[in-house]
Parts: structure tokens; C-alpha cells; sequence
């Protein structure tokens, strides 16, 4: 953690009001982007976000400091996109299932279109927006922000056995749509 | 060995390093170009994942501010709680102490006319 950063977590956690907006202004593009990767809209991640800090205000007394503080927000951000795709999906009743096949809602796309977002990057953007939010969570939390198995599954609720079967259950879904082995069948709606 | 087995242990070599612990698979890998492939793509996935961290989206406008505000809100909200609390606290302790207090009067009362009767 930053020197900077770490004074104001020490203030915060002493009460210092001023300390906690400076850590918000410091933090606040940091934690949408997990949001938004987690939740893959605007409207949910903003939502997301504001009840990571509302929850982190709330328990900055009894951080413990032993985490990185970033760590500790991730943690905040992931169990509150779980509960907010957990309520979305009691009010849709569409959410895919782990092992649903991904879905392309544009099947008539000009293939050039696609051609275009020939950049690994951009293309794994994609693919990780089209999978399922169970699976999304956990390869976002796991392979792009590193958190432990152990973290993943507290904060999302599930075994740690459940998580490490949806991380695998994504990272082959994602490989299969950013590459193709010879020989390999390819789900026409997938690619 | 077939490829469909190795598949999940592939992603786990590829993401943390590992080394495959069964020689037969290990055996399996070193000659079969598919898993290799396989193996290759996995270790690609996983370093684009991480080149994903670096990369910081900025929200709209006004997320910040809204933030405060309601942090803000919800400590004002918080403090008028404590505030009704304390009033209700008080209110009881003070309805309780009143019949504390009647009690203690009409026990006195109640003495004062015994002790009269007797005298």
C-alpha cells in the first residue's frame, strides 16, 4: 500500500472524516472497475459501488490493517455485486446457468464487425461480458485481481470446492472462445 | 491418458506454475501437440486476464459526490437515531423514576398513619 495511502487509512480508522473522503476520492475508479467487470453494466456497478463504501465507512474501525486496504475494498465490492446480481436475478429469473451455452445476442453481426475486435484484449473483454455472472465473479476475482480461493468463496458465498469448479468451468469457456484447438467443435452461438 | 482428462489440470499448470504430478500425464503432455496447444492458449488467457488489472475504467461523473452524500445521509440518519434513543431512554427512566418516587410517598404516607393509629 502506498505511504500516502496507508496515513489515510490510519485516520480513517481513528474517526478522521476528511481521511475517509480522501480515501473514496483515491479508490473510487479502482473499485467501479471491479464493479463493472463483476457486474458488466453502468447502473449496477455505480449502485455497487456506493454500498461498498456506505459498508466500508461502516467498518473501517475494525479494519485490522494485517490486508492490503485495496484487498480488503475488493472484498467489500465482490460480496456486494453478489448480492446485487443476487437480486437481479430474483427479479429476472434469466440468469444463465454455469454450464449454458454463451449465447450470442446478435447472431446477423457483420462478421467484419467482429473481425475488427481482432485484439486479444478487446475480444477477451468481450467474451468475459458474455459469460455467466456465477462464472465472470470468480475468474475476475481470482485470475485478474488475485484474491485466494478461500476470499472468493466467503465473499460470494459458496464453497471453496463450488469456486474452484466455476473458476476452471470459465477459463475453459474463455479459452474456447478466444482459440480454437484442430479439431475442436466450436458452439456456432459462442463464437 | 486421453486430452479430456488433463484439460482442468492444464488450466492450473498454466495459472499457477505447477508442475504436473503424474508422469503419465506429464508423459502425456510432452508428446501430444494438442495439450500442449491447449496448454499454450491457457497460458495466454491467463496473462491477458492479468494485463486486465492495470486497466481502470472512469465512472461518470458525480459517483464520487454521490458517495459522500450518502455516507453523509446515512450518518445523519444514524445520529437522529441515537438522538430518539436517548429520548426514548430518558422518557422511560424518567416515567420509572416518577414511580419510584409515588411508591416511596405512599409507603411514607402509609407508615405515618400506622404509626398514629398505634400512638
Amino acid at each position: 500500500m502506498p505511504d500516502e495511502l496507508a496515513g489515510l487509512v490510519d485516520a480513517a480508522r481513528g474517526g478522521d472524516q476528511s481521511a475517509f473522503e480522501a480515501l473514496v476520492r483515491a479508490t473510487t475508479a479502482d473499485t467501479y472497475t471491479l464493479a463493472f467487470r463483476l457486474t458488466g453494466n453502468e447502473e449496477d456497478a455505480r449502485d455497487v459501488v456506493q454500498e461498498t463504501y456506505l459498508r466500508a465507512y461502516k467498518g473501517i474501525g475494525k479494519f485490522r490493517g494485517d490486508a492490503q486496504f485495496s484487498t480488503w475494498l475488493y472484498r467489500i465490492t465482490a460480496n456486494c455485486a453478489a448480492n446485487q446480481l443476487g437480486r437481479r436475478k430474483r427479479h429476472r429469473h434469466d440468469d444463465l446457468a454455469d454450464d449454458a451455452p454463451i449465447e450470442d445476442l446478435s447472431p446477423d453481426v457483420d462478421p467484419s464487425a467482429q473481425a475488427e475486435a481482432s485484439n486479444l484484449r478487446e475480444r477477451l473483454t468481450v467474451a468475459l461480458d458474455d459469460l455467466p455472472p456465477t462464472l465472470r465473479s470468480v475468474v475476475v476475482l481470482r485470475d485478474v485481481y488475485d484474491l485466494p480461493h478461500e476470499a472468493i468463496a466467503a465473499e460470494l458465498g459458496i464453497s471453496e470446492s463450488a469456486a474452484k469448479v466455476r473458476l476452471h468451468r470459465a477459463r475453459k469457456q474463455l479459452r474456447e472462445r478466444l482459440f480454437r484447438l484442430p479439431g475442436e467443435e466450436v458452439d456456432a452461438r459462442a463464437v | 491418458m486421453r486430452c479430456e482428462q488433463l484439460t482442468e489440470h492444464l488450466a492450473a499448470v498454466a495459472a499457477d506454475g505447477a508442475e504436473l504430478s503424474d508422469e503419465a500425464a506429464q508423459a502425456h503432455v510432452e508428446s501430444c501437440l494438442r495439450c500442449q496447444a491447449e496448454l499454450a492458449q491457457y497460458r495466454k488467457l491467463l496473462k491477458a486476464l492479468r494485463t486486465l488489472r492495470t486497466e481502470v475504467l472512469v465512472p461518470a461523473p458525480g459517483l464520487v459526490t454521490d458517495i459522500l452524500t450518502n455516507i453523509e445521509a446515512r450518518g445523519e440518519r444514524s445520529a437522529m437515531r441515537s438522538v430518539i434513543k436517548g429520548r426514548k431512554l430518558a422518557y422511560v427512566g424518567g416515567v420509572t423514576l416518577a414511580a419510584t418516587a409515588g411508591g416511596a410517598a405512599a409507603l411514607l404516607v402509609l407508615s405515618r398513619r400506622k404509626l398514629r393509629a398505634a400512638s
